[in-house]
């Protein structure tokens, strides 16, 4: 589809006398699709996570606009842009304008990497975990001048407590990826993939354990409840967001589901077998990136019915859960995992 | 050497720049302040120095429009002092009322008033628990709560007509009879409710993010509790009985069966399971009320006219849903009361705040102020 539309326009500018900028149609078609196919997904996201939410409380949740309120995000959407965009006055001008790009951006970015289906991916590159792991982490930027520049001092603890947190779970959630790299050999996502088909096993089953990890560090890392400390409304109203209105709110919104498809993403392909087919079912007709999104749908309810399920943790608990549990285990997971590549070779 | 240093460079910060508290305005139109309260936050990063709650955002001044209407027509106005447990109030005052006329309402009547009373202990609790479990950030369980209390509010509406303030239970009895087929509707409610407490229980009581936040957090200690003048399930936590059914049975508490639930620890997690376990033995008051429920009159002949006896006063005191709710009236021989007070539990409650808060983080304000069960409107009046 996407090459299709790139040999289109690349014909249509050969035919203008532009050829020279061929180079420069596929990355942008790449994006454009990219962009348009992930918003409409973060859109069935926010109404999945309605429909979840609603099933999880005994409730019916959007049926009104559209077949089964489907078009609900919608209709948000189209009131959020349209919305009066207010500003608080003593705001740090610069900083406030640009942490929403940031946050929509740093999330987006790493989407380009996450293998659909096989060698489906805008770019291959050969350090991707590497990469999503980096650009994803610029969020923090994002957050910390978002609850600075507001001038508010709800935002600014929601800053604060976020920039805290996204630094700490960072570790663990790099820490959990390194004995499956260690197993693969490999920085590559489409590699590690290929490495499980060729294997056998998908990683979750014997690095269950940093499967876990990787879950509850993305979760905190999307500042998802029950680590949503930086936006707790029971005490910080929105954190960071409080000042926020309109189609910037609307662009730290689509931040956080964008980041929660990564994170989601990035376990499905590491962990779950990207696009190869349930075991036994192989041979079933369904391609690829069906597989993909079935698995990707399959976290992300995960992620969400975590929400709807815990209490909120204390911002110092937090901490503590990071540095005193998860990273002393994946710490110890990474050990064993190396001992057991250097006695029993990599078929672990 | 260090010492000097860091001496130094204290000093040094303070006289160049100088260092502020960051006080935090919490309220009075906050997501977690249960309406309008207001607390003013003075914090040191994310910990709290103090807490000072500001009053008065709700006060309607009910204690004195009381003391410019005739004794019924107060009745009205006490729905309104704590509107999430409207009967407990209108308990209070009638039965204020009556020992200070020295009157009686009929068994039919007291029976039923105390099946609407531990009916409204049910809601009110039932709200509570999901407010609680919202301010430490877990929403589902609020809405687990709205929908038992749906039930009963359609109880008391198939009742009286009124779903938030009732006016139901006046000086002499009750404002009418229920209809014959509330009490195999309520027997059906119960039914049904008693397994939900199980989900509850499952959801939160031994979560380990709950266990978490709330455990050992907010100590009230028995001699804190007493002396702040907590009441109801808040000190019951702390190991105190203190429960006005047990100790100064009011209609027929004293012929039911039901336990004092005390827990010894006074922290947020005390309280809740105390409410928690309040729940249960509402539920057994209940059964054993609708089963001694018999036909006869629901209120008693009043005079035409009703007047206190002159320079008479009554401290009368109920068990409300957050705690002990007294009145207090002085009758001057006219139809109104002279002098009307109401002692509420959630007054008392807010009070020890500040102490349980000092040197806890933010978050935990939150969990404190959830488990003490304080309203705003009972707080003002």
């Amino acid at each position: 589809m996407v090459h299709l539309i790139a040999n289109l326009l690349q014909q249509a500018l050969g035919a203008v006398g532009l050829s020279g900028f061929a180079f420069i149609i596929n990355p942008i078609v790449s994006a454009v699709v990219m962009f348009g196919g992930i918003s409409v997904f973060v859109m069935f996201l926010v109404w999945m996570e309605r429909k979840v939410s609603a099933h999880m409380q005994s409730r019916i949740g959007p049926n009104r606009v559209g077949v089964f309120g489907l078009l609900q995000t919608v209709a948000d959407a189209l009131k959020l842009t349209t919305k009066e965009d207010i500003k608080p006055v003593h705001r740090d001008k610069i900083p406030y304008y640009i942490a929403p790009i940031i946050a929509f951006v740093a999330t987006f970015a790493g989407m380009i990497v996450i293998p659909f289906d096989k060698g489906v991916s805008v770019q291959n590159l050969n350090i991707g975990i590497l990469y999503v792991i980096s650009i994803t982490s610029f969020t923090v930027i994002a957050i910390l001048s978002a609850g600075w520049s507001s001038n508010n001092k709800f935002a600014l603890l929601g800053g604060f407590r976020s920039a805290a947190q996204i630094v700490s779970y960072e570790v663990p959630l790099v820490m959990s990826l390194v004995p499956v790299i260690m197993t693969a050999g490999t920085l590559n996502l489409n590699n590690v993939v290929e490495y499980q088909q060729k294997a056998g096993y998908w990683f979750v089953v014997p690095q269950f354990i940093a499967f876990l990890i990787f879950i509850t560090s993305a979760t905190a890392e999307a500042n998802r409840a029950p680590f949503d400390i930086p936006e707790a409304e029971s005490e910080l109203i929105g954190g960071f967001h409080t000042e926020y209105s309109g189609v910037k709110f609307a662009m730290f919104f689509l931040g956080e589901y964008i980041a929660i498809i990564v994170s989601s993403a990035v376990a499905v392909t590491v962990f779950l077998g990207g696009w190869l087919p349930l075991p036994f079912l192989g041979s079933l007709p369904i391609p690829g990136f069906a597989w993909f999104v079935a698995k990707l749908l399959f976290v992300i309810y995960l992620i969400m019915a975590f929400r709807w399920t815990f209490p909120r943790l204390r911002v110092d608990q937090l901490m503590d859960f990071g540095w005193k549990v998860l990273i002393p285990i994946s710490i110890l997971n990474i050990l064993i995992t190396g001992f057991c590549i250097l006695f029993f070779g990599k078929g672990v | 050497m260090t010492d000097l240093l860091l001496s130094q460079i204290k000093l040094g910060a303070e006289s160049q720049f100088g260092t502020d508290e960051y006080v935090v305005n919490l309220g009075p139109q906050h997501p977690a302040t249960h309406g309008v309260l207001r607390l003013i936050v003075k914090l040191d990063g994310e910990t709290v120095k103090e807490t000072t709650p500001v009053l008065g955002y709700l006060h309607r001044s009910i204690e004195k429009i009381c003391e410019n209407r005739t004794y019924p027509q107060c009745i009205t106005y006490t729905d309104r002092v704590d509107y999430v447990s409207a009967m407990s109030v209108n308990l209070a005052f009638a039965l204020a009322t009556e020992r200070l006329m020295g009157l009686e309402a009929p068994p039919r009547a007291q029976w039923l008033r105390m099946i609407m009373v531990e009916l409204q202990r049910l809601a009110s609790h039932l709200l509570w628990m999901g407010a609680f479990a919202g301010d430490i950030g877990a929403l589902t369980p609020f809405l687990y709560g709205l929908r038992e209390r749906e039930r009963i509010i359609d109880l008391f509406e198939m009742t009286c007509g009124q779903r938030l303030t009732y006016n139901y239970i006046r000086i002499g009895g009750v404002m009418i009879d229920v209809l014959p087929e509330f009490v195999p509707k309520c027997r059906a409610f119960l039914d049904y409710f008693e397994p939900k407490i199980a989900e509850y229980e499952e959801l939160l009581t031994y979560n380990p993010i709950f266990l978490e936040r709330t455990k050992g957090v907010g100590i009230i200690s028995p001699e804190v509790g007493i002396n702040a003048g907590v009441c109801g399930p808040s000190l019951r936590g702390s190991g105190v009985p203190c429960d006005v059914r047990k100790q100064q049975p009011y209609l027929y508490y004293d012929q039911v069966k039901f336990n004092e639930c005390l827990e010894t620890a006074g922290d947020c997690w005390s309280r809740y399971r105390v409410r928690m376990r309040e729940i249960r033995e509402s539920v057994s008051i209940l059964r054993q009320c609708l089963d001694r429920l018999e036909p006869g009159p629901f209120e008693t002949k009043l005079p035409p006219v009703l007047k206190a006896p002159p320079a008479s006063e009554i401290y009368s005191r109920i068990e409300s849903s957050r705690g002990e709710m007294g009145v207090y009236l002085v009758g001057d021989g006219t139809i109104k009361p002279w002098k009307c007070k109401f002692r509420c539990a959630s007054f008392n409650n807010t009070y020890v705040l500040d102490q349980l808060t000092r040197g806890w983080k933010i978050a935990d304000i939150m969990a404190v102020l959830g488990s003490l069960d304080m309203i705003v409107p009972e707080v003002d009046r």
